[in-house]
């Protein structure tokens, strides 16, 4: 890791946290549920994380807490995404 | 397997694009009409960011465990759960979210260990990602813990909390800068951190009472897209950078909506054990007033004769499961020639949006439901307002009695209408642990007994 490329991260880092506050300061009060669940499922982006270590194939104990946490964010991602669906299926204009 | 110099090449379109996804997906969350595709589009974007990290994986067996032990136990319980058992459910899974990004922190360590070579930012990332994950962890269970009633939904403060709070952050920032120093022979450091991490994630949310959950869900909420940017850091991959960071903003904002809404803080609400005191009338005057209570059967003369009806629900309505006769009786007054309204305050319920989640179950169409601000104006045209174990969100102190505790918070102005119908178990005081004056106030008549029992025989009396 060089300064630039945690520089470059850092920046990433900005522009993302400007974009979430622009994109969710509009959504109305009656979708703030939906909107935590969705963005909950977003957050399980982790797997991407926890793929890479469990898929290594060196290191017994890299192997176990990554696949561990593929598990935990799997679940994060399916039941998050699922369950919103579910919610939002409901909401209907009379 | 895809060679090495060829792999970022297909990898880092695809995130580009999973990112923009996840952008077009949050933004067609801002409309009921669109949000049900923008959540597919958003789970869409998720699987390309999955199947492209795939294409650089070496060995899949101990994934496919996962992905398989994963996907069942996520559809099953996304299936099950009822929409009344919403908020502790996203606050498990926002736990796992947590924890995975702590997993993923010291599988990381643990894979460097390997090599023999941790490099002080990566040491540096990976307490990060430790840290975040490990609060959003326990957190989260002790938030779940308290909604889904394991624990007690009451503050539980500790004498000196704030400090010894202070102390367990202090004893972990010192571990993590034992750990920095020689990252490869201080593991007992990282491993302290961890186990802090986790002690403080208790200590915090369990100092936090039922009515103040909201905030607590939707700070975790963000806490859980930092942790995952945490992550980020540690594989140094900026698409999961940029999409923690997404979440987490959206989550902060939440927040700062629902602080706004009680006119409190976030310090305040993090760190005062709001709801702790067993009190029954703090704040200022003494209520004044005799208390009118009135039975279904006469209740329904008035909401007979009513040309207007608002119903403006809170946690007693999702603890009793009102919500499916709330809307068979509204369909009966609209049968009746009655106008109805639902009145939602933002923080009515134990999160974000819970009172919305629960009438859009009981087939209630969205565009009945009106936001505090578009309520209270019309508020002194209405006949009747009823009140739906709501307390602190109805209560007129906020406005007037400078030595309340929630003075100044926005309410619905219910006391404005010509009738009030207060549907309540008994006389308590509600989460704020005061003593509220509306049930005192000459327009208000008081419904006793279990809101559900209520709402059914007074659709029995328009059905006789």
């Amino acid at each position: 890791m060089t300064i630039e490329l945690l520089l470059f991260l850092l920046f990433v880092l900005m522009l993302a946290v400007f974009l979430g506050f622009e994109l969710i300061s509009k959504v109305p009060a009656t979708l703030h549920t939906p909107l935590m669940s969705g963005s909950n499922a977003i957050s399980g982006i982790t797997i991407v994380a926890a793929l890479i270590s469990a898929g290594t194939g060196i290191g017994w104990l890299t192997i176990v807490l990554g696949t561990a946490a593929v598990a935990l964010a799997t679940i994060n991602v399916v039941g998050g995404y699922l369950v919103t669906d579910r919610m939002l299926s409901m909401f209907r204009k009379k | 397997m895809i060679s090495q110099e060829i792999l970022p090449l297909i990898q880092q379109p695809a995130y580009m694009v999973a990112v923009a996804l996840f952008i077009f997906g949050l933004k067609m969350m801002s409309s009921p009409a669109t949000a049900r595709r923008g959540n597919m589009l958003s789970a869409v974007g998720m699987l390309l960011a999955i199947v492209a990290t795939l294409l650089g994986v070496i060995e899949f067996s101990w994934i496919l465990i996962g992905f398989v032990i994963g996907a069942l136990v996520g559809a099953v319980t996304a299936r099950l759960v009822s929409m009344t058992q919403m908020p502790e459910m996203v606050a498990l899974f926002n736990g796992f979210g947590g924890l995975a990004s702590l997993l993923v922190g010291l599988a990381d360590y643990h894979q460097k260990l390997d090599i023999g070579l941790v490099p002080t930012y990566d040491a540096v990332v990976i307490s990060l990602a430790v840290l975040i994950g490990g609060v959003t962890f326990s957190g989260s269970i002790v938030a779940w813990g308290k909604l889904s009633g394991v624990m007690g939904d009451k503050a539980v403060a500790l004498p000196g909390q704030n400090i010894i709070s202070f102390i367990i952050l202090a004893a972990a920032i010192a571990s993590a800068v034992l750990f920095f120093i020689n990252p490869a022979g201080n593991l007992w450091a990282l491993y302290t951190v961890v186990v802090i991490s986790l002690l403080l994630g208790v200590f915090a949310v369990n100092a936090i009472g039922g009515g103040d959950m909201p905030v607590v869900i939707s700070l975790l909420n963000s806490y859980s897209g930092m942790a995952a940017a945490a992550a980020g850091f540690v594989t140094q991959n900026q698409m999961l950078i940029a999409t923690g960071a997404l979440v987490g903003a959206s989550g902060l904002i939440l927040t700062a909506i629902m602080c706004k809404a009680m006119n409190r803080s976030l310090i305040n609400v993090l760190f005062s054990a709001f709801g702790s005191s067993d009190a029954t009338t703090v704040g200022g005057k003494g209520v004044e007033g005799e208390v009118k209570s009135l039975s279904p059967q006469d209740a329904y003369y008035v909401l007979e004769a009513a040309s207007s009806v608002v119903f403006v629900p809170g946690y007693g309505m999702a603890v009793a499961q009102a919500q499916h006769v709330v809307k068979e009786l509204a369909g009966l007054l609209e049968e009746n020639g009655t106008e109805v309204y639902y009145a939602i305050h933002p923080v009515a319920g134990r999160m974000p949006g819970h009172m919305n989640v629960l009438l859009a179950e009981a087939d209630v169409p969205y565009d009945k439901l009106y936001e505090m601000d578009a309520i209270n104006p019309i508020m002194p045209n209405m006949d009747v307002a009823v009140v739906i174990g709501a307390n602190d969100v109805v209560n007129p102190a906020a406005r007037h009695d400078k030595g309340s505790p929630i003075y100044g918070m926005p309410i619905i102005d219910v006391d404005k209408a010509k009738t009030v119908f207060v549907l309540k178990r008994s006389m308590a005081a509600g989460f704020a642990g005061i003593q509220n004056e509306l049930f005192f106030y000459p327009n208000t008549r008081m419904v006793f007994g279990d809101a559900k029992q209520t709402f059914q025989a007074l659709i029995a009396a328009f059905k006789d």
